[in-house]
């Protein structure tokens, strides 16, 4: 009830929260009602992913797609894992999820090394042009994408990168770099400097404290680095679509060109369960990272 | 710098700088030389490949006068604006709700962000199928009766855009959501007591009092949105490849087809820089506000 809102706690009622309403009052009904009703929203969608891919074709003819399969068939997941056709190859999205998993583990390994280097440097070893450097990362973060990408075209041409994974690990290095330095040199700057100056009375130098001090305190913002450098690289469709050859496209572009294609008959409930086979392994880490993801967004967001 | 380093010498702090040069090399190539490389080609006339063949505004000329380029900046407009609009409202509605010590506030703000987890193409996917006029909603309203029920967002180029922005905002009203809930957490407790006691309406504090305080979450998340909005690609390209016809083109669409399928590099390049040009316009003053104030 609205009372409850306006009377202040008697100090009895401890330190925090309201007096206890009853449960049913206006304002709960009005709360709980819309988050749950909106949160029904977000959640349709995949309900009626899953849904559709556990359906044959038949059943999806004649049905609704908010209906629940009458007779549940895996054969869509077989078949899109293993079995659908982009272009010449039908080995179905497994050759995409390996491209990706070969993509996904040097980019977030390299980013992350050379990021919390840079970071630990900018903390602790600035020089004279360090800052301006920095600023010039933080600026460039904001370039879009498009002014950048045929200048690279022609340096990983030169250098013989072009359509390879090592230019696509490349790229998303670069890419990375912006928000990942930011992220390890404001952690790095929290870290007493008491610590780092015993450091280097007792002669550590740069790479002793870095590997011996700073990694083993910062496993956290390591932790964080990670869950936003594979969902970022996982659901990357630009650069894939650019620097890679269609035997090595990763996931999300071989998705799109399964679905999108011209060719043949459509076949949604396929269609549908490719498209949760991509979604799997962000969705997966954001369900256990939980605080941590956010955690990382906000790190994103102070980017902005 | 100097007070951290001592005298300066360039063998000084050695490995901190042989540690950087991944950094001062994309800063300095990638970001600076290639933004410049990419304005410098616009004033050329390069076709399949890049020729210094300078014919001065002629790409631009061409540009303002392409129907599709036209096109996609007015999607851009009404999918910005709109998107903008909605996703600060509806996330801060949505922040607003999970801030009043609600129990499940935890579960509640684990399914609004989900979809954030999720990459543009699988969410273009799922809207796309859900939005089918054949199997998806206007085929199950109409079987419950409504036999003249329209909504195809897809298939109409009149409205395919707002088709767009439902998929587009389903993705990131999450993360605007978790900045204002972020942002409310850091409003002092006493404002809400002191208005309780004025006997203030909630609705007004929140408007008159708590936004204002929120100045900066909310810039924040404008920035956030709008260099987020300016790079729409991938949603586009999976749920409507840019169809029907050229209808629901856009920005970054327009320069990928230019560079990679019409070998039209020219174009591509006046393309981008108009997109830089767009950052800038709203880059710049939100730097100049948020840094350039604190100085004086």
């Amino acid at each position: 009830m609205s009372d409850a809102l306006q009377i202040p706690t008697p100090p009895a009622a401890g330190p925090s929260g309201r007096k206890p309403g009853k449960i049913l009052s206006r304002r709960n009904i009005f709360i709980y009602g819309t988050l749950i009703l909106v949160s029904l929203y977000y959640l349709l969608p995949l309900y009626v992913m899953v849904v559709t891919s556990l359906k044959g074709m038949p059943e999806i003819r004649v049905g609704n797609i908010f209906a629940p399969p009458v007779e549940i068939t895996f054969q869509p997941w077989v078949k899109a894992w293993a079995e659908a056709c982009t272009g010449l190859n039908c080995d179905g999205l497994s050759r995409g999820f390996f491209n990706s998993v070969k993509i996904l583990v040097p980019s977030v390994i390299l980013s992350i090394a050379i990021a919390s280097v840079n970071g630990y440097a900018l903390a602790n070893w600035r020089f004279k042009g360090s800052e301006t450097f920095f600023a010039i990362l933080i600026v460039g973060a904001f370039i879009p994408y498009q002014v950048m990408i045929y200048p690279i075209v022609i340096l990983l041409r030169e250098a013989g990168l072009y359509g390879g994974l090592t230019g696509l690990v490349i790229v998303h290095t670069i890419f990375g770099m912006p928000i990942l330095t930011l992220l390890f040199r404001n952690y790095f700057s929290s870290v007493p400097q008491e610590l780092f100056k015993a450091a280097r009375v007792d002669g550590a130098g740069f790479w002793s404290i870095y590997f011996r001090i700073m990694v083993p305190m910062s496993l956290p913002i390591f932790v964080v680095a990670m869950i936003l450098q594979v969902t970022g690289i996982w659901n990357d469709f630009l650069f894939g679509v650019i620097y890679t050859k269609p035997d090595l496209y990763p996931m999300t572009v071989q998705l799109n060109n399964i679905v999108n294609s011209t060719q043949g008959v459509k076949e949604y409930n396929v269609n549908m369960a490719a498209t949760i086979l991509t979604g799997l392994v962000p969705l997966t880490i954001y369900f256990l990272s939980g605080k941590l993801f956010v955690r990382g967004i906000a790190a994103g967001a102070v980017k902005g | 710098m100097a007070a951290a380093t001592g005298p300066a010498r360039w063998h000084r702090n050695i490995s901190a700088k042989i540690a950087a040069i991944p950094m001062i090399a994309t800063a300095l190539v990638i970001f600076i030389g290639g933004t410049a490389w990419t304005v410098v080609y616009s004033f050329t006339n390069s076709k399949l490949l890049p020729r210094e063949k300078f014919v001065g505004l002629a790409q631009y000329e061409r540009l303002w006068t392409s129907n599709k380029w036209l096109i996609s900046i007015e999607n851009l407009a009404i999918y910005g604006i709109l998107s903008l609009i909605f996703a600060l409202v509806i996330g801060f509605f949505l922040a607003a709700l999970l801030d009043q010590k609600i129990r499940f506030e935890d579960t509640f703000r684990t399914v609004l962000l989900y979809p954030f987890a999720l990459s543009f193409i699988v969410t273009g996917l799922a809207w796309q199928w859900i939005l089918n006029p054949d199997f998806g909603i206007q085929h199950v309203v109409r079987s419950l009766g409504f036999e003249n029920f329209a909504f195809d967002p897809l298939y109409n180029p009149d409205i395919v855009i707002y088709g767009v922005l439902i998929a587009g905002l389903w993705h990131e009203t999450g993360l605007i959501m978790c900045l204002m809930l972020a942002g409310l957490r850091g409003i002092d407790e006493d404002i809400w007591k002191a208005s309780r006691i004025d006997g203030i309406p909630m609705w007004k504090t929140y408007l008159f009092i708590v936004i204002p305080m929120m100045r900066g979450i909310f810039i924040t998340a404008i920035v956030l949105v709008t260099s987020g909005i300016i790079k729409v690609y991938d949603l586009i390209v999976a749920q409507t490849g840019g169809g029907p016809g050229i209808s629901s083109e856009v920005p970054a669409k327009y320069v990928y087809d230019a560079m990679f399928l019409s070998q039209n590099l020219g174009q591509g390049f006046a393309a981008s820089t108009m997109m830089l040009l767009t950052v800038i316009i709203v880059v710049v003053p939100w730097a100049y506000l948020e840094f350039g104030g604190k100085r004086t």
